[in-house]
C-alpha cells in the first residue's frame, strides 16, 4: 500500500464519522451528510496520490465533503426552483458551520450521531446497521457479510431505519443530562451485540470474527473518550478487553473451541488484562454499579485467577447476585448458576437450573449436560448434550459438543454409570 | 412544526376499567390534554367508543357499500387518540409517555405526512 493509500484509509478510520456527524448537524440530513463523505474519500483517494496528502487530511475532508453538501443542497434548490431558504437543511446551521470546529464540538457531532443512530425509537438490527455504516463507515455489502445476511435485505433495513428518521423528524441532537443514562443503554447494547455477534458467530464454520470485535472494542474506546464520566462505558470496554484477552487460549490450533476449565491460561493476553483490571478499579471506586461494570468485575475475577479451581467462586457468585438484582434475565440466572455448581455442589445448581425458562437456548442444556453429567446421570446428560448440539449453527460449538458427547458415551461404556466425585 | 398522530392502544380481550379507574383516567387525560393545550401543542383529541359501533362505508362503482363494523378485526383497539404539534419525535415520545400514564395504556407515535 503506497503512502497516499494509506494516509486515505486512516482518515477514513478516524475522521469518517466526525464528518458524517458534523455535516448531518449542519444539513439535518443523513442521506445528503453520508454521499457527501463518501464523496470527498472517493476525491481523496483519486486526487492525494498525485498531489500528494494535505497537511491536515481530517480537515481537507471535512472541508471537501461539506462543499460537496453544499453544491447538492443548491443544485437541488435550482432543479426545484425553490429559494435558497427553501432548501432540504438548514441554511443558518449551514453558513455557522466551520469544519475547524473545536475538538470538543466535533465529538459532540460524533456522540450526536452516535445516539441518533441508536435512538430507541429504532430496533437494534436498524440501530446496529446504522452505527456500522454512518459512525464507523463501513459499506452495506460488509454489515451484510458480517451478519450473514443477504445484502439487499442490509441496504433496505437501511433505508428504512433512514426514512422513519426523516418521516418521525427524528432529530440528531445530544440529550440533557438527566436522559443521558437511558438513552446510553441501547448505545451499550448495540456495541455489546456487535462484540457477541463476532464472538460467537451466529453460524458459520468460524467460532468468532475477530473484525467485528475489533470494531465492537472501537466503538467502546470512543464512547469513553466521549462521555469519560460514565462508569457503565468503561466497565462496557473493561468487559470486552477481558474477554478479548482470553481469545488467543479459547481457540485452539486447529480453530476449535477451548471451554475455560481447559484453555492455557499462560496464552492470555497480559496487556488486556492490564488495562481492563485498572478500567475495573476506577469503576469500582465510583461505587455505581451497572450491568456492565458487574460484567467486567467478573470477568476480572476469570482472569487474575491462576486456575479454574483457584477462581474465586464465593465472588463470582456474589457479583452475579448483584448482576441478577439489577438484571433479572434468565441468562444471567444461568451463568450464576455455573458459578454456584462450584460453590455449593452440581445438585444445588442443576436444581437452579431446571427452573430457567431457556428450553430453546444451546447453552441451557449444555450447562444441564455438565451438571447432570457431574451428578453422575450419563444418560440424562446424553441427552442434554444432543439437544444442545441441534440448537446451535455455530460449527466450532458444534464439534466441541459433539466431543463431549463422544467423552460422555465412551465413559457410559467403560464405567456404565459407576462413577460419581470424580469431578 | 411536524404533526403526530398519538393512539391509545389496548387489548381487544381486555375488560373495560371500573367506574372509579374510569374517572381517573379521564381526570388525567384530561389534564394531559389541558397541558398540551397551554404549551400550544394540542390540535385535536378524545377517546373513541368501542369499535363495534363502527361502521365501514367503500364507494365504488357510483354507489356506496355500507358494512357493520370496524374494516379489520384486530387483537389490539385505539380508544382514543390525540393529534399534536411538537418540534421532533423526541417532544412526541415525551407527551406520549405521559399520556401513557394517564391511560395505563400503551400509545403508538405516528408522524402526518405534511406537518
Amino acid at each position: 500500500m503506497t503512502d497516499p493509500e494509506r494516509a486515505v484509509e486512516l482518515t477514513f478510520r478516524e475522521e469518517w464519522g466526525r464528518v458524517v456527524g458534523a455535516l448531518a448537524r449542519a444539513f439535518r440530513d443523513l442521506d445528503l451528510a453520508e454521499d457527501a463523505t463518501q464523496e470527498a474519500f472517493a476525491i481523496a483517494a483519486s486526487t492525494w496520490p498525485e498531489a500528494g496528502v494535505p497537511d491536515n487530511p481530517g480537515g481537507w475532508i471535512a472541508t471537501t465533503a461539506r462543499n460537496r453538501a453544499l453544491d447538492r443542497v443548491r443544485r437541488e434548490a435550482v432543479r426545484a426552483e425553490k429559494h435558497r431558504l427553501a432548501a432540504p437543511g438548514n441554511p443558518d446551521a449551514v453558513d455557522a458551520w466551520e469544519p475547524d470546529d473545536e475538538v470538543a464540538a466535533v465529538d459532540d457531532d460524533l456522540l450526536r450521531l452516535l445516539l441518533s443512530c441508536c435512538h430507541p425509537a429504532l430496533d437494534q438490527p436498524s440501530q446496529v446497521a446504522l452505527t456500522l455504516r454512518l459512525v464507523l463507515g463501513l459499506s452495506a455489502a460488509e454489515i451484510a457479510r458480517a451478519f450473514l445476511v443477504p445484502e439487499p435485505t442490509l441496504a433496505q433495513r437501511l433505508v428504512r431505519a433512514k426514512r422513519k428518521i426523516r418521516a418521525a423528524h427524528l432529530r440528531l441532537r445530544l440529550p440533557s443530562d438527566h436522559e443521558l443514562p437511558d438513552r446510553l443503554a441501547p448505545v451499550l447494547a448495540v456495541v455489546q451485540q456487535l462484540y457477541n455477534e463476532g464472538y460467537v458467530a451466529t453460524a458459520g464454520p468460524d467460532l468468532d470474527r475477530p473484525d467485528l470485535c475489533d470494531e465492537a472494542i472501537h466503538l467502546a474506546r470512543l464512547l469513553v473518550r466521549l462521555l469519560p464520566d460514565e462508569p457503565e462505558v468503561r466497565g462496557l470496554l473493561a468487559s470486552l478487553l477481558l474477554t478479548t484477552a482470553r481469545r488467543p487460549a479459547r481457540i485452539g490450533a486447529s480453530g476449535e473451541l477451548v471451554p475455560l476449565a481447559e484453555q492455557d491460561r499462560t496464552l492470555w493476553d497480559r496487556h488486556l488484562v492490564e488495562e481492563g483490571r485498572a478500567l475495573v478499579h476506577e469503576c469500582a471506586r465510583r461505587g455505581t454499579p451497572g450491568v456492565h461494570q458487574l460484567r467486567a468485575a467478573i470477568d476480572l475475577v476469570h482472569c487474575e485467577a491462576p486456575s479454574i479451581q483457584e477462581t474465586d467462586w464465593p465472588r463470582v457468585v456474589a457479583l452475579h447476585d448483584q448482576l441478577l438484582a439489577i438484571c433479572p434475565t434468565p441468562v444471567v440466572a444461568l451463568n450464576r448458576a455455573v458459578a454456584v455448581a462450584e460453590v455449593a455442589g452440581a445438585a444445588e445448581a442443576l436444581r437452579l437450573v431446571d427452573a430457567l425458562p431457556l428450553e430453546r437456548h444451546h447453552l441451557w442444556h449444555a450447562t444441564r449436560a455438565e451438571l447432570l453429567h457431574r451428578c453422575g446421570e450419563l444418560t440424562a446428560a446424553r441427552t442434554a448434550l444432543t439437544t444442545a448440539l441441534g440448537l446451535t449453527a455455530n460449527q466450532p460449538e458444534q464439534r466441541l459438543l459433539a466431543r463431549r458427547l463422544a467423552e460422555l458415551s465412551t465413559e457410559g461404556e467403560a464405567a456404565t454409570g459407576d462413577r460419581g466425585g470424580a469431578d | 412544526m411536524p404533526r403526530y398522530l398519538m393512539s391509545v392502544c389496548y387489548p381487544a380481550d381486555s375488560t373495560a376499567p371500573g367506574e372509579q379507574e374510569l374517572e381517573a383516567i379521564t381526570r388525567d387525560v384530561t389534564a394531559v390534554h389541558e397541558q398540551l393545550e397551554a404549551e400550544g401543542a394540542w390540535i385535536f383529541g378524545g377517546g373513541l367508543h368501542h369499535p363495534s359501533t363502527a361502521t365501514v362505508v367503500t364507494a365504488r362503482d357510483g354507489s356506496a357499500v355500507t358494512t357493520d363494523g370496524p374494516f379489520l378485526e384486530t387483537k389490539e383497539m385505539i380508544g382514543g387518540l390525540s393529534i399534536i404539534d411538537v418540534p421532533d419525535l423526541d417532544a412526541a415520545l415525551a407527551w406520549a409517555e405521559r399520556m401513557s400514564r394517564a391511560t395505563t395504556c400503551p400509545i403508538e407515535v405516528r408522524p402526518f405526512v405534511h406537518p
